[in-house]
């Protein structure tokens, strides 16, 4: 134990990861692809440029613009700026670079992405989003504790419904009553 | 005399009892937090923001600054019982700390800690004090070009010295900017990106994106690599230090806070550097290298001492110039921006009460957190043992509160799940989260300062750089920019050597850490 283990080396260029990255495995379409992922990255900023440089160009700015510059030019130069980025991004990519996934405590990146939990995370705190006007606030709030905890791998069904509701009658009084920040607290709030 | 003064004001506002509550509160919610994995200050700072909505501002900071004070602490408790640094700030601690704990010795690494963080905040916030009110004399007249500049300077800093891939950072920033363009233009009232939407007309709220990013984006992140089994804690005592400990750890103390205090203050990362280069400056100054990597006390005090004086001069900047150098500070800009208070030199006219009774609070707030530190380390390691699912389900849920706090639509939260899938995306594809929170904070601020500066100049681009400030301004942005080629110039030994041996995971040399990079933190915590 001579050297500091710190859980991620300093890899200052993204070259020297991208080396442990790609493997001299079969140059299938699918395997080249997943490598480029990145590029993903780099088509939707390319978009999002030439949203942003539509959205400016296509302005009628005639009777409002005040001063040499008007609220066309920033927009027009982060649309540049964009697309700039996108193709540097690219060369980067394609010459062997890699961004470098976050890691973190809780993170462990030796096991493929999880899309299920993801898709359950999201799901649940939609449908919470959409529960939160009929249902009141801390009904709604106690279902996307709950939802996300199960989402997440818990399964205490004496436990975890009740920590939920305990969570969010309290976030609940905080908010709205002690704060003044109004939440509805619908027909649940209306028996009590 | 002055500043004095004004400062015994500040204990006038900061000793009420209902900011010493909230200093309190603070600490308490701090410490909780950087003992907590996974949720690091600025994701804090950010699910709090909508407390902006209730509470008077005084209050609100004075806890805001608690929190980020009391992270600071709580972060070495993680790094040594757990060896996984939270807070980037706390990457150093688990080098000479976890060892020690390793060896029984962990009650003394945590009270060295504990210690260094409150000598390095007392000294930072008597420095800030001090220094605080002449930055703010001296930058009193800065107009429109100035301001413009000092932003110019965040956006090159938060893209160029954090992170590892510059055109990363920069993709970040851009990403930020554009959403900082969705709107009704502030100047014109023309509508940019809105696509005929009443709601985007509002544009984004600031809140959304900063709780978007921090809080949804982390946990989506970690729901898609959630660890099976956490990490287990090693079990420590009350913290507490021999005379021997002592005789090794005071000068660590001591001059830990001169070396984070100025880097703390300007854009260079927040406590990364300063914590490595104090470990560094305490190894070589070190009678007992040998225990060096082992656990050696001095590699935990300095570094310590050093973290939590950067946090008082990150609060210089923020507060004389209005110029956030860490992701706490950018979301504290961003309450200020919800109160209509603009951060800057005329801050310390304008709100007196505030300034110092905020200062003052952090003085009470260090003295609580060593109260609490110091005898409850177990009980605040305990937290380290929380399920995972729960930890992240309150995320969500707190995340889902503030969102709807702020105009109580459910609209805000579906805009809240896209900028939390955005934040994912980042964090998968290693775009650094911090550039475009800045870009969505300072991005408006900065495109109206511009315009009002080319706006009195008649559209002549001088008048971008006729003061001055602004020209040493753009000074450091060019020495900033040019920074990686000179640096490439001169250790050249240790860039071939990394790039020769191939295996990422090969460690650094400890044997040259002058010419190394200061260690990257397991992920800029949040």
């Amino acid at each position: 134990m001579t050297t500091p283990s710190t859980p991620t080396p300093a890899s200052e260029t993204s070259t020297s990861t991208a080396a442990s990255g790609t493997k001299p495995t079969p140059r299938t379409t699918t395997s080249w692809l997943r490598d480029h992922s990145e590029l993903g990255v780099c088509a939707l900023l390319l978009a999002l440029g030439v949203l942003v440089l539509t959205d400016a160009l296509t302005m009628d700015v005639d009777i409002t613009q005040r001063g040499p510059v008007g609220p066309k030019t920033v927009p027009v130069v982060v649309g540049i700026g964009l697309l700039l980025v996108a193709a540097l991004l690219a060369v980067d990519v394609l010459r062997g670079g890699r961004g470098q996934a976050e890691t973190g405590e809780d993170v462990d990146l030796t096991e493929p992405a999880d899309w299920r939990t993801v898709a359950l995370l999201s799901g649940v705190f939609l449908g919470s989003a959409v529960l939160i006007e009929p249902l009141g606030f801390p009904a709604a709030g106690a279902l996307l504790f709950w939802g996300a905890a199960y989402a997440l791998g818990s399964r205490r069904v004496d436990r975890d419904p009740l920590i939920a509701a305990v969570l969010s009658l309290a976030a609940y009084a905080l908010f709205d009553k002690l704060l003044g920040v109004p939440l509805p607290g619908g027909p649940l709030m209306g028996v009590l | 005399m002055n500043a004095l003064n004004s400062l015994l004001d500040g204990f006038g506002t900061a000793l009420t009892p209902l900011n010493l509550l909230w200093a309190a509160v603070g600490v308490l919610l701090g410490t909780a937090i950087g003992v907590l994995p996974g949720i690091g200050p600025a994701m804090a700072v950010a699910l709090l923001l909508p407390v902006t909505y209730g509470l008077d501002p005084t209050g609100a900071f004075i806890m805001f600054a608690g929190i980020y004070y009391g992270a600071m602490f709580g972060g070495s408790t993680t790094s040594i019982l757990l060896n996984t640094p939270g807070e980037s700030a706390a990457v150093v601690a688990a080098m000479e700390g976890n060892p020690m704990a390793k060896s029984g010795r962990g009650a003394q690494a945590l009270a060295a800690a504990a210690v260094g963080h409150f000598a390095g905040g007392m000294v930072g916030t008597l420095l800030l004090v001090a220094l605080a009110p002449t930055v703010a004399d001296l930058a009193v007249d800065i107009g429109a070009p100035d301001y413009f500049a000092i932003m110019v300077l965040a956006f090159i800093a938060v893209t160029s010295v954090l992170g590892s891939s510059r055109v990363r950072g920069l993709a970040s920033l851009l990403i930020g900017l554009t959403i900082g363009l969705i709107g009704l233009d502030q100047m014109t009232g023309q509508q940019r990106l809105t696509f005929g939407s009443l709601h985007l007309a509002d544009g984004v709220d600031v809140v959304i994106v900063a709780v978007g990013l921090f809080a949804i984006g982390e946990a989506l992140w970690v729901a898609a690599h959630l660890r099976r089994r956490p990490p287990e804690p090693i079990p420590v005592g009350r913290p507490w230090l021999g005379r021997a400990d002592l005789r090794r750890t005071w000068k660590a103390w001591a001059r830990g806070p001169f070396i984070g205090f100025p880097f703390g203050a300007i854009p260079a990362g927040g406590a990364e550097i300063p914590t490595f280069l104090s470990y560094v400056t305490e190894k070589r100054l070190s009678k007992h290298k040998d225990e060096w990597g082992k656990g050696a006390i001095e590699g935990v005090a300095g570094p310590e001492s050093a973290a939590s004086a950067s946090a008082a001069g990150t609060l210089v900047s923020m507060l004389t110039l209005g110029l956030p150098t860490t992701a706490v500070a950018a979301v504290m800009l961003a309450a200020f921006q919800q109160y209509g208070i603009q951060p800057g030199p005329l801050l310390f006219e304008r709100e007196p009460d505030l300034v110092w009774g905020l200062i003052a609070s952090l003085f009470v707030g260090m003295v609580l957190l060593l109260a609490l530190n110091l005898p409850l380390a177990p009980v605040w390691a305990k937290l380290l043992r929380i399920p995972r699912p729960y930890l992240y389900a309150g995320i969500m849920f707190f995340a889902a509160v503030g969102a709807y706090a702020v105009g109580g639509e459910v609209i805000d939260l579906v805009m809240l799940l896209v900028i939390g899938l955005i934040g994912f995306g980042m964090r998968r594809y290693g775009l650094p989260v911090l550039p475009a929170v800045i870009g969505v904070i300072l991005g408006p601020a900065a495109e109206q300062q511009l315009r009002r500066a080319l706006q009195i100049s008649d559209g002549s681009v001088t008048g971008l750089v006729n003061t001055p400030f602004s020209v040493t301004v753009y000074a450091v942005v060019v020495l900033l920019l040019a920074w990686p080629l000179l640096r490439r110039a001169l250790p050249r030994r240790a860039t071939t050597a990394a790039e020769s041996s191939e295996a990422p995971e090969t460690p650094e040399a400890p044997e040259a850490p002058e010419a190394a990079e200061p260690p990257t933190p397991s992920g800029p915590r949040t």
